[in-house]
């Protein structure tokens, strides 16, 4: 070995020991919220460069983020830091792993938020960290098949079908698109706007005369629906290529569409039937496990995360609205001013009948998903009768209410213990 | 020397086994628990009645049993017709193997990703029809009313990504017959389809077997072609078993399910094993 | 076919026979590559162009989709560590696999059967549903976030196809061979060196790039075992399926190439051993 390469060899160990140095000292964000690689190349250099101490922010699929979440439990130490996901993740955990975050000192503006974020304690379980919504949003040249005396920031659930089905004979083809692939969220179309549109409840209504009436309309939108859409996930997707004109997702999977072709594009918000316009809200939050490596570092990390700049930035990040009261700049992207609008029009609707988020379900929240996601493949694709399929389904709902003792939540009328299926 | 032929084997063995025993069989152990446990505590066979009486079990099993029974045999032609072909070749030979062996490389994944931009609507295949005129405007392949057609493209995704991994195995094989058997047999005028039968498929059994086996057993497994390609519309054993692990946050009736599939592996393993006998010291 | 007609093949058969040979060579040449090529266009196109429809069937090579990639943070690091992972995978499964796949081929021993089903299960049971107790125990011996530790999973994953097809191609080479060399003076391992290895190089070879590939294209373990040192699929993949189309698609062609070079690069230990196989 020469001289010169013995010394190129003790730099770069040199340099490699300080690289170790430094990634330590990074508190790491283990997350499930803005996966995509370019929302988390944004997290990176636009939401968390500005965390004096440094952060590893690390998205991952629903898998393997818990997995590792849960080995670091049970080991009973740890390197992550920070937790950042949803609402629904959180509630699956045992509260003892999670700390107590109620003298943080930084929380939400909503009072609602908050309380959903005791997970049914009296802790702060996470911090609500950032919000969003599912709304619809359209092909321009689909506006021209609009029913006529349609008002688009309006719609009904008839009118809605009924413009799909213009589409269709003027196209040919079935053109609107419905998030029914694997990883789509179809269950939450169906929990918070289906559901509450039709039967103004979830669990207690969930086999009723009316719930009848919403599988059959559904059923009727369906056969307007891009049969394909069993293998769509991000609707943006299928705005882009022109799959499907009319689509319904969360705000931050049709992001892409807006960002991308900013002209071609408008969102507005979802129907409304007999009983009012639901919707449902979306809620992200962070954490701190109970085996974070530093403590202060993670909490410094929380609080900063709920700043009005950091959340701002986030905004402009991942498409995910502040949950604290602040300033909207007028420079944000194509995307977020369009969401924002539309969710804006939704909440404020004289016929709005907002939903809260399945509360009180534990790790039991992917078998409540299921009984909406089985009872929409047998009635829709498999071609079972509703009442049937309602009746059949209607005792694993009720099983699991029991099971987890959960109360009623909104629009479902309150109720004494576990909320009933009627 | 033949002394040591007794204990020899089992020193052998042994670093396979004590990793094995490691990294394998202790969390197999643990997960096992898990599928044999109830709520209650105790043993029980709950998680599998469980997973067993939900209504997309049947199909799900039905599905992938399918899938292997139609790919597998198409990839073992293939791979059988590929490596003889390459056996035979004088030029090009490093070249058009390096070619046939690129889809080891790919991981399911991107193999999913990459079979869903041929068949989507407004993808690579429907361009092609339309390019020649054949379709006016694209046609929808992959939906609830062509369940047909949605097997089809993921036995074709399918057969494209893993007909590398027997192809890599028999060619290895045929390497090793010796060309003299194929020399005898030229003086003695038999055909090449006779000197298949003859000559490669016997001598090739070993190396068929593992092929086959180590294929079905991956055909069990099969999962991200299957989502990419067949969506909600095409439930597979694996695919479930995810969903109780991941979804459902259900560990006892995931691993339920892995141990079904581990059941279902064993059962055709061992018929294969037994078809393909291999004369000498191979059988299990 | 009879014989007769195989002797008695006119040179018109044998030429339309050579034919349709070539054609068929082909034509699975033209099966494996076009969908790789689809890959390439999708790399080398505009977002626009990823989504437009009828597709164009030539790429317009605009580079913003690798670019991208180019600017992310770490990806160097990530492919460091992909590298340095398989490496170790390789010859941890071909080093600890082998003896057990001549093992298996030569000796009749009790307890022969429970030890192939043991390799075989291995295969037969998915690994993200052992992760949890794996990583348990990884983070409580400190192997947790090592390339070693992941090469370690990624090896128990390799070492059915490392013993059974050493097994099988063993299993091909005649006892008769080595016990000439035995006669000739040769010990036990002398043989095995100077005779038998030699002709199972290519068996090697197979097993090394299976090995190689596994551990390249593993996700789920990397996913949950490294945190600091991820490797490139990790770092890529696993956020790719819900990337936009024209990421995917780049970030998909970026995790095939390296492979590829790979297997272009051993092609040569797997395929070139004919001549001495051939003996």
């Amino acid at each position: 070995m020469t001289l010169r390469s013995k010394f190129t060899g003790a730099v770069s160990g040199i340099a490699l020991s300080c690289v170790a140095v430094a990634a330590q000292a990074e508190t790491l964000f283990w997350s499930t919220q803005a996966k995509p690689v370019e929302e988390a190349q944004a997290m990176r250099e636009q939401v968390l460069s500005g965390f004096a101490d440094g952060v590893d922010y690390q998205p991952n699929d629903g898998g393997p983020w818990i997995t590792r979440l849960n080995a670091e439990l049970q080991a009973g130490s740890g390197s992550i830091g920070v937790l950042g996901a949803l609402h629904g993740d959180y509630s699956a955990m045992d509260p003892a792993t999670l700390v107590d975050l109620s003298d943080l000192g930084a929380m939400s503006s909503s009072d609602t938020f908050n309380n959903l974020a005791k997970l049914g304690t009296d802790q702060m379980q996470y911090i609500p960290w950032m919000q969003a919504s599912y709304i619809m949003a359209a092909n321009k040249e689909a506006l021209q098949y609009l029913p006529e005396g349609a008002d688009i920031d309006a719609l009904s659930y008839d009118q809605l079908i009924a413009w799909a089905a213009n589409v269709q004979e003027a196209t040919g083809e079935a053109k609107f698109g419905f998030p029914a692939g694997p990883d789509g969220l179809k269950h939450r179309f169906f929990q918070g706007y289906l559901y509450p549109s039709y039967t103004n409840g979830v669990v207690r209504t969930f086999a009723s005369d009316e719930a009848v009436v919403a599988w059959e309309k559904f059923a009727e939108l369906w056969s307007h629906t891009n049969p394909a859409s069993t293998n769509f996930s991000f609707m943006q997707e299928q705005l882009l290529s022109g799959d499907a004109w009319i689509v319904f997702d969360h705000t931050s999977r049709l992001a892409g569409a807006f960002n991308e072709r900013p002209d071609d594009f408008v969102a507005f918000p979802a129907p409304a039937g007999p009983s009012g316009r639901g919707f449902m809200p979306v809620l992200a939050g962070v954490a701190i496990p109970s085996t974070a490596p530093d403590m202060d570092a993670a909490k410094a990390l929380v609080s900063y995360m709920l700043k009005p700049e950091t959340q701002i930035a986030t905004l402009r990040a991942t498409s995910f609205f502040p949950v604290v009261d602040v300033e909207l700049p007028d420079d944000l992207p194509p995307s977020v001013q369009a969401a924002g609008a539309a969710v804006a029009k939704m909440s404020g609707a004289a016929d709005a009948n907002p939903g809260l988020l399945p509360a009180g379900l534990g790790d039991k929240g992917g078998d409540f998903n299921r009984v909406f996601v089985d009872t929409f493949e047998r009635i829709i694709l498999g071609g079972q009768d509703i009442r049937m399929v309602l009746d059949d389904q209607k005792g694993t709902l009720a099983g699991i209410m029991e099971e987890t003792g959960a109360p009623c939540w909104a629009p479902d009328a309150p109720s004494d213990g576990a909320c009933p299926v009627e | 020397m033949l002394l040591n032929a007794r204990i020899l084997p089992y020193v052998l063995i042994l670093p396979v086994t004590l990793f094995l025993c490691l990294f394998f069989i202790y969390p197999f152990v643990l997960v096992s628990q898990q599928a044999f446990g109830s709520s209650e505590g105790g043993w029980s066979l709950d998680n599998f009645r469980e997973v067993v009486d939900y209504w997309k079990f049947p199909i799900s099993l039905k599905n992938t049993l399918l899938l292997a029974a139609a790919v597998v045999p198409i990839q073992l032609a293939l791979a059988l017709l590929m490596a003889t072909m390459v056996s035979k070749m004088e030029k090009g030979r490093d070249m058009v193997l390096y070619i046939w062996t690129i889809p080891l490389g790919i991981s399911d994944l991107a193999a999913g990703i990459i079979w869903l931009a041929i068949f989507e609507q407004s993808g690579f295949l429907n361009s092609m029809l339309n390019g020649m005129g054949v379709i006016d405007k694209p046609v929808n392949f992959l939906t609830y009313q062509n369940p047909w057609i949605v097997f089809v493209a993921i036995a074709l995704a399918e057969i494209w990504r893993a007909t590398a991994i027997m192809l890599v195995i028999l060619v290895a094989g045929i390497g090793l017959i010796p060309k003299e058997y194929y020399e005898a047999a030229d003086v003695f005028g038999a055909s090449k389809w006779k000197q298949f039968t003859r000559i490669t498929f016997p001598m090739l059994r070993p190396s068929l077997q593992t092929a086959l086996v180590l294929r079905v057993i991956l055909a069990f497994e099969i999962f991200a072609v299957v989502a990419a390609l067949g969506g909600t519309l095409f439930p597979v054993l694996m695919g479930e078993t995810y969903a109780y692990q991941f979804d459902l946050l259900n560990s006892g009736a995931a691993a339920a399910m892995a141990l079904i599939i581990l059941a279902i592996s064993i059962g055709f393993t061992l018929i294969i094993l037994r078809i393909l006998r291999v004369p000498k010291g191979a059988s299990i | 076919m009879t014989d007769a007609t195989a002797v008695g093949m006119s040179a018109d058969t044998r030429k339309s026979g050579r034919y349709l040979y070539i054609a068929s060579v082909a034509f699975l040449c033209a099966w494996v590559i076009v969908p790789i090529y689809f890959l390439l266009i999708n790399t080398l196109s505009s977002p626009e162009a990823v989504n437009s429809f009828p597709k164009s069937f030539v790429p317009e090579f605009d580079f913003s989709s690798l670019q991208f990639f180019a600017g992310f943070e770490g990806m160097l690091t990530a492919l460091k560590n992909s590298v340095i992972v398989a490496l170790m995978t390789m010859v941890m499964s071909i080093i600890i696999g082998a003896p057990a796949g001549y093992a298996l081929s030569r000796f009749e021993f009790p307890g022969k059967g429970l030890f192939r089903l043991l390799i075989l299960l291995t295969r037969a049971f998915p690994l993200p549903l052992l992760a949890l107790p794996l990583a348990v125990m990884f983070i409580q011996t400190g192997l947790d976030d090592t390339a070693f530790g992941l090469a370690l999973v990624h090896t128990t994953l390799a070492i059915p196809f490392a013993v059974l097809i050493t097994f099988s191609l063993f299993s091909g080479i005649p006892i008769e061979l080595e016990e000439a060399a035995w006669t000739l003076g040769c010990t036990r391992l002398t043989a095995f060196t100077k005779v038998v290895l030699p002709l199972i190089l290519p068996g090697i070879t197979a097993s090394a790039i299976f090995a190689f590939v596994i551990s390249w294209n593993e996700v789920f373990a990397a996913a949950v075992l490294t945190i600091e040192n991820r490797t490139l699929t990790a770092f890529l993949l696993q956020n790719l399926d819900t990337s936009p189309l024209h990421l995917k698609f780049a970030g998909g062609f970026i995790l095939v190439v390296p492979a590829l070079i790979f297997i272009f690069a051993v092609r040569k230990y797997l395929f070139a051993m004919w001549g001495i196989a051939n003996r």
